[in-house]
């Protein structure tokens, strides 16, 4: 198609017998023109960009002023890595960090072969009715918000009333305040977020597994191997590929632990081992109003994700897939 | 499990010892105890939902109430900012909805062709805000400097375009055989036409999928709700339920009667209400996501 409307506009041109002469601009003016249409439906995108994912870029430099409200971001005074001496200093910024970290390492680590495990399992099923009415049933929680799941938690694991606890209680234990102690509340947190989201993540496994080849199945039965032997040898290398770039994507995104989760759950009473970047700059920023300090947190937070990303999609290629981006 | 053999054919032609079948029984054995986990706490909600304060203060395994009551419903019904919440999230779903297809479509389909100046410069621009990102507070600042603070329009406009989505409905309009567009050329179609004749119907699936999704993330938007509506009559079904499920329930009283001793049942009919519209779509959608659509799941 390219070619066939390069032609036709080569044969224009030389119609109006101006094709070498014209000048850059010209011609770019002329191509703007033809595909008029196609540059106006552009507009509300390149606006909304500007204005709302740029725009923000641009107002980073809060964190290296004194900002005036009075004055705007432009007009005030530049106070160069000032805030960002504060923040070093700040003990409570190395725990923000370090719980952003661990809980999504954490939740890396558990809740990472999950999906992987299920969707083989699922795929091990012969009933294809079962299949689908058990992969429906996995996928509902990814459609419910965590202000809905954070009610529903609180009320299963509630100590005067929740299920979990009555059964603890049954057994003769004492109950367990999963989502006011501190001990507890890490861990629930990250059971909960893998089970809201580990149905949903079997799609791209099971997807993957639909596409290996048959054949290699049906040749392994007539060498007489076993379905275990079929699984680790045919199945898992088949979707290695994906694991792999699976694993990547979310090495670039280990900087979000989960903001409305944790935040539509802690209370002042977990801070020390729940409270992570985004909870921080919200507070600090929205709440207290030091907004120089919340900026430069969020922009460490985010030439720290930048990063990540970058090495993540350099692991990618290095592990011999296509860039993710 | 043994009447389907016949049916499947690919792996069952071979005898069968006893450890496969034994693997098989474990195996449906975990997922049915994998769906039952994800559905009890659900079923759970339900119960209390329908129960008697008295039935659900007795005991604390909620399996079925001891004894009935919609109090809790009656309740929330009666709260009148239930209802203004329930309409400030139709409308941004619907209207942020229809925005978002309408952009994410008109660029996708731009952005999918190679041949116009600009295009991978403006591909550029569009991946790198899925790298970096000014944050909570420039974002905040800018929402604040274009007036749209404590309006509805807070919570369409800004999230006017999810990159991932874009580029996935790019690729897909990409896959389009180019055969088909330069027919319609011939036949006199203008680039528009194109789009509405030929592209468009070509990839209904993946536009009702990015559609779902984008309805999906508006009814269940808290994010943008909490930073930019602190105006109660504005507040979406999520604010309203925040407050409701984890203030204090002294603040929360109507008809007179704080709703504090309605409690736990009350909470939980709220929760219901605002699952329903997402349990009655649900049927929908999963015949959409099962035509092979990993959209949502690379979006991750």
């Amino acid at each position: 198609m390219r070619t066939q409307l390069a032609k036709k506009e080569d044969y224009t041109n030389k119609k109006l017998g101006k094709k070498e002469q014209e000048g850059y601009f010209t011609q770019l003016g002329r191509h703007i023109w033809k595909h008029r249409y196609m540059y106006l439906m552009l507009v509300p995108a390149i606006v909304y960009y500007l204005i709302f994912c740029y725009g923000p870029m641009g107002g980073l430099m809060i964190a290296f002023k004194d900002f005036n409200p009075i004055k705007g971001i432009l007009g005030s005074p530049w106070v160069g890595f000032e805030h960002f001496k504060e923040l070093f200093a700040m003990d409570k910024f190395y725990q923000v960090v370090w719980n952003t970290l661990r809980i999504s390492v954490k939740r890396l680590i558990f809740g990472f072969p999950f999906p992987i495990i299920v969707a083989l399992m699922l795929n091990e099923l012969r009933s294809n009715k079962l299949r689908q009415a058990v992969q429906t049933t996995l996928y509902l929680p990814q459609f419910i918000s965590w202000v809905v799941l954070g009610g529903i938690m609180a009320n299963l694991l509630s100590t005067n009333g929740g299920i979990v606890n009555g059964v603890i209680q049954l057994f003769g234990g004492t109950p367990i305040g999963f989502l006011n102690d501190e001990r507890y509340f890490e861990g629930t947190m990250i059971v909960s977020m893998i089970w809201k989201t580990f149905g949903w993540n079997t799609i791209i496994y099971l997807a993957a597994l639909t596409a290996v080849d048959p054949q290699y199945y049906e040749a392994a039965r007539v060498d007489g191997a076993s379905r275990w032997s079929q699984l680790i040898h045919i199945t898992l290398p088949g979707i290695m590929p994906t694991i792999v770039v699976m694993l990547i994507m979310r090495i670039g995104n280990l900087m979000q632990a989960g903001f409305e989760q944790i935040f539509v759950l802690y209370n002042p009473g977990v801070y020390a081992t729940a409270d992570i970047i985004d909870t921080y700059v919200y507070r600090i920023g929205l709440q207290d109003g030091m907004f120089e300090l919340s900026t430069a947190v969020g922009l460490f937070k985010s030439v720290i994700n930048f990063l990540l990303i970058l090495g993540a999609n350099k692991l990618a290629r290095y592990a011999g897939e296509e860039g993710v981006y | 499990m043994n009447s389907n053999k016949c049916r499947m054919p690919r792996r069952n032609r071979i005898r069968e010892g006893f450890a496969s079948r034994l693997f098989d029984a474990v195996n449906v054995f975990l997922l049915l105890l994998l769906a039952f986990s994800t559905l009890y706490p659900f079923w759970d909600t339900l119960i209390v939902s329908v129960s008697s304060l008295k039935s659900y203060l007795s005991t604390s395994i909620h399996l079925w109430p001891s004894e009935f009551s919609f109090e809790g419903y009656s309740y929330v019904f009666s709260n009148m900012e239930l209802w203004s919440s329930y309409g400030n999230t139709l409308f941004i779903t619907l209207v942020g909805t229809l925005i978002n297809m309408v952009i994410t479509i008109m660029t996708a389909y731009v952005l999918s062709k190679p041949m116009l100046r600009g295009h991978r410069i403006l591909n550029f621009l569009a991946v790198f805000t899925m790298m970096f990102s000014g944050g909570i507070i420039p974002s905040y600042m800018i929402v604040k400097a274009t007036g749209l603070m404590n309006s509805l329009w807070a919570m369409i406009i800004p999230t006017a375009i999810n990159t991932s989505s874009l580029i996935i409905l790019r690729n897909f309009f990409m896959d389009i055989p180019a055969a088909l567009e330069e027919a319609a050329m011939l036949d006199g179609c203008n680039e528009v036409g194109v789009l509405f004749r030929v592209v468009i119907p070509n990839a209904k699936a993946a536009i009702t999928t990015i559609a779902l999704m984008y309805a999906v993330d508006h009814w269940n938007d808290f994010y943008n709700a909490i930073m930019y509506i602190t105006n109660r009559k504005r507040w979406p079904l999520q604010l309203f339920l925040r407050s409701m499920l984890f203030e204090t329930e002294a603040a929360y009283s109507s008809g007179g009667q704080s709703l504090f001793l309605l409690g736990q049942p009350m909470k939980m009919a709220a929760v219901m209400l605002s699952i329903i519209p997402i349990i009655c779509m649900y049927p929908f959608f999963q015949k959409h996501f099962s035509k092979g659509m990993m959209v949502g799941a690379v979006k991750g």
